[in-house]
């Protein structure tokens, strides 16, 4: 116990020594990454695309209205414990605390979830976290933007309608669900649970137990059942594995659907030629470049700031951690209109993100346009936006194969509702009325 | 000179039966949970308790149980993070299906659920050993890994499977600040620890002892194996359970059974592994080794770089930080196979003849 109370002392001294001497004009954003373990391949570049657009901001507009941002990261690996420590050690650090915390973890986002109220700290779990979250009168903290997991299923089944022919077409045919076995794969399976007894499919949940680098004895199921059509909700190298493990089986490709965090080039390029073929939703925005990245490479990239190699910027999930702290640097200025252009603290900056409202004029003058769709965030709705695409790899390069689906709230409403009123009734929370909040 | 009980008589049974019959002995432990539960809370940030304090004394508490089954009675587990996990579940359904009842007093009955599930799996210790025996509680973890990953009843049908803990109160208090985490946990840990502490040194725990140092010699001189057996799986798992329910109540708040995974078992080992092989103060001070080290390695490395210009990224002190943790454990399995404690017990030997050693 002694030894643990000197260690604990050391510990604080170097910490004392990490912290720089905050100046005050300061906007501080804790990033929660992981460029190690079986999760880093689509760790690293969302980090990269995280940090690369903050540092964008700092160089090219001097921060937001003049409030510099700074940022630390700390590695996370994925895991829990790790997550919250570093969630701990970051939430006090500049002149008003974090602004806020996207873990990129749903085991880690489920765990916040129980600090952040206290903390007053929202989290953005743009495209992952408890799907429920989206009910702000509940969640008042958490902000699943652009999209929940039964969203994404939701799309998914629509998507696999389409391409049969009709929502009737789909009685007595076989969906499968292969999935990470962790509350992050298990969330969309109530949906499709749902889904199926709607539609009169056969719905065969397949788990796959972390890090996900063995499922041959998964694919050989899939081999002999014979699904219509497998889903995959897979992240780091389960993603590839499964794509290659059903190149080995010969399951068709084109009858994959990947959830958007199975949508990237980590997830199909080790796979090679086996890939070519194999389908995912998007997070509305794919790969490639946009306005944004001119910006990128002026300001970032060129100076020799940036982390990411050249090759993997403009990859979907670069792309996507551009985007993950666009949304969140949109807040703190929706926030700062509100209560002025200086450093604003985590209950204010939750205030901006609820009144987040990105109008078509808006994105396209961030850079944007034809990567995000119009998206408006309200206290009884905090995804803001249930639309999603599809694309395809051939090979080389994802190519948008859909239109644009919408979620259907009309089974996604009824569910959120019930989910997040146990949730209320297990912490005993009293929901906030949504019609009187501002 | 110090460290010297030349001197200190004992004059009655009760003097000779104390726990610490020392004065010096009593003296420091006193002294260092009067600090622990006062000078502490003085200092401690949000920080230290929730990253550092908090874990450390729950872990602590976990260890102490492992220690029981492996240190004194010498039988090999690698099943304690099934048994974590076993108190965090039991706690939790008792919560939500019995909701009068107080958060803590369903983490003390966990344990119980704990320890009937620790006899359970102790029957096979009955006839194997070693190696086998390791191999039979490593079912242990892999079976209810698996059950709390499919059987839905225990996670309240939650559409995750990740559940949350019930907002911590007592007496109309709010036990929700860290500080009072903190105390609840070290509360639990130190009235289990001084419980445990007079288990091994009475006529069980010497039981315990002389079945770890020879079994049959043990069943020779009229010992029965198998209560001396089943009451340290009894015991220690009952102590885990408690930690598991602790660590998901009090710690974490929401949990999946990924945190209770063989990583757990694994680092509880290196723990008391680390910390001192049948002893009580060794699972303290492993726990804090396991916990703080690598905490503290990934925060003074990157201005340690600074110092010397060397920009180090997160994955390089992640990558750091496996490699020297590695290397620590296998230092101290050479140079120090008997643990930190051993390190305490040598200092004690060298105060008592100091300054005038022969």
């Amino acid at each position: 116990m002694r030894l643990g109370m000197l260690a604990a002392a050391m510990v604080a001294g170097a910490a004392s020594l990490a912290a720089p001497a905050s100046a005050q004009n300061e906007q501080f954003v804790p990033l929660l990454v992981y460029r190690t373990g079986a999760y880093a391949p689509n760790g690293i570049p969302f980090a990269n695309g995280m940090g690369d657009y903050l540092r964008m901001i700092n160089e090219r507009d001097g921060g937001i209205n003049g409030v510099k941002l700074t940022f630390e990261e700390c590695e996370t690996g994925y895991a829990t414990d790790r997550g919250v420590e570093c969630y701990e050690r970051l939430k006090g650090k500049g002149p008003t605390g974090a602004s806020f915390v996207s873990p990129l973890s749903t085991g880690i986002t489920f765990a916040l979830t129980e600090k952040a109220p206290g903390d007053k700290i929202p989290l953005i779990t743009m495209g992952y976290g408890r799907s429920e979250s989206r009910d702000g009168a509940v969640f008042q903290w958490n902000f699943p933007l652009l999209g929940t997991y039964w969203t994404a299923a939701n799309v998914a089944m629509q998507h696999i309608a389409k391409e049969m022919g009709g929502a009737d077409k789909l009685k007595g045919k076989k969906i499968a669900l292969v999935y990470h076995d962790s509350p992050y794969g298990k969330e969309p399976i109530a949906l499709l649970d749902a889904m199926s007894k709607r539609l009169g499919f056969e719905f065969l949940p397949i788990p796959v137990p972390h890090p996900g680098n063995e499922q041959k004895s998964q694919w050989l199921q899939i081999r002999q059942q014979r699904p219509d059509y497998v889903l995959l909700w897979g992240w780091g190298v389960m993603n590839s594995t499964s794509v290659t493990e059903a190149g080995n089986v010969n399951y068709p490709r084109d009858k994959m659907i990947g959830v958007w965090w199975s949508g990237a080039e980590p997830d199909v390029i080790p796979a090679g030629e086996k890939g070519a073929g194999y389908k995912a939703l998007m997070l509305q925005h794919g790969s490639g470049k946009y306005a944004v990245h001119v910006d990128i490479e002026k300001f970032v990239v060129s100076k020799g700031q940036s982390q990411a190699k050249p090759e993997e910027i403009g990859h979907v999930l670069y792309n996507r951690g551009l985007i993950n702290a666009m949304l969140g640097v949109e807040a703190i200025r929706t926030a700062q209109a509100k209560f002025g252009n200086k450093p604003l603290t985590g209950e204010q900056v939750r205030w901006g993100l609820e009144n987040l409202n990105l109008t078509a004029e808006r994105i396209k003058a961030l850079g944007f346009e034809g990567v995000l769709q119009p998206l408006k965030v309200t206290c009884a709705d905090h995804e803001g936006a249930r639309a999603s695409r599809l694309h395809q790899w051939d090979g080389k390069a994802w190519k948008v194969i859909s239109d644009w689906y919408q979620g259907d709230d009309q089974i996604l409403a009824p569910m959120v509702k019930e989910t997040a009123a146990k949730y209320a009734a297990e912490k005993k929370i009293t929901p906030r009325d949504c019609s009187k909040d501002g | 000179m110090i460290y010297r009980e030349a001197g200190q008589y004992k004059t009655s049974y009760v003097d000779d039966q104390a726990i610490f019959p020392i004065l010096q002995d009593k003296a420091v432990v006193l002294a260092a949970v009067a600090a622990a539960y006062l000078l502490v809370p003085a200092f401690a940030s949000d920080y230290m308790y929730k990253a550092i304090l908090i874990p450390t004394v729950i872990l602590a508490l976990a260890a102490i149980g492992l220690n029981v089954l492996m240190g004194y009675c010498g039988q090999v587990s690698l099943g304690s993070g099934a048994f974590m996990a076993i108190g965090a579940y039991a706690a939790y359904n008792l919560a939500i299906r019995l909701d009068f009842l107080n958060p803590f007093v369903c983490v003390l009955l966990s344990g119980f659920a704990a320890a009937a599930v620790g006899v359970a799996f102790g029957i096979p210790s009955l006839r194997i050993k070693g190696f086998y025996l390791a191999c039979a509680t490593l079912a242990a973890q892999f079976f209810f890994d698996w059950a709390f990953l499919r059987v839905k009843w225990f996670t309240n049908y939650t559409p995750s499977g990740s559940v949350n803990a019930p907002p911590l109160q007592a007496f109309g208090l709010d036990l929700s600040s860290p500080t009072a985490k903190y105390l609840v946990a070290l509360t639990f840990t130190v009235a289990l620890a001084l419980a445990a502490k007079n288990l091994v040194r009475g006529h069980i725990g010497r039981q315990w002892m002389a079945i770890r140092d020879m079994d049959i010699a043990a069943e020779i001189i009229g010992i029965r194996p198998m209560f001396a057996k089943l009451s340290a799986f009894a015991v220690s798992s009952f102590l885990i359970g408690v930690a598991g329910a602790l660590w998901a109540f009090v710690h974490l708040g929401s949990w999946e059974p990924l945190t209770f995974n063989i990583d757990r078992s694994f680092q509880l080992m290196f723990m008391i592994i680390i910390g001192g092989l049948g002893s009580i103060l060794g699972s303290f001070l492993g726990a804090a080794f396991v916990v703080v080290l690598p905490i503290f390695l990934n925060q003074a490395l990157p201005p340690l770089g600074a110092l010397v210009g060397w920009t180090i990224s997160t994955a390089t002190v992640s990558h750091i930080e496996f490699m020297v943790f590695g290397a620590l454990i296998v230092f101290f399995l050479i140079v120090e196979p008997h643990g930190l404690a051993r390190l305490w017990s040598i200092a004690k030997e060298k105060l008592r003849l100091w300054p005038f050693p022969h």
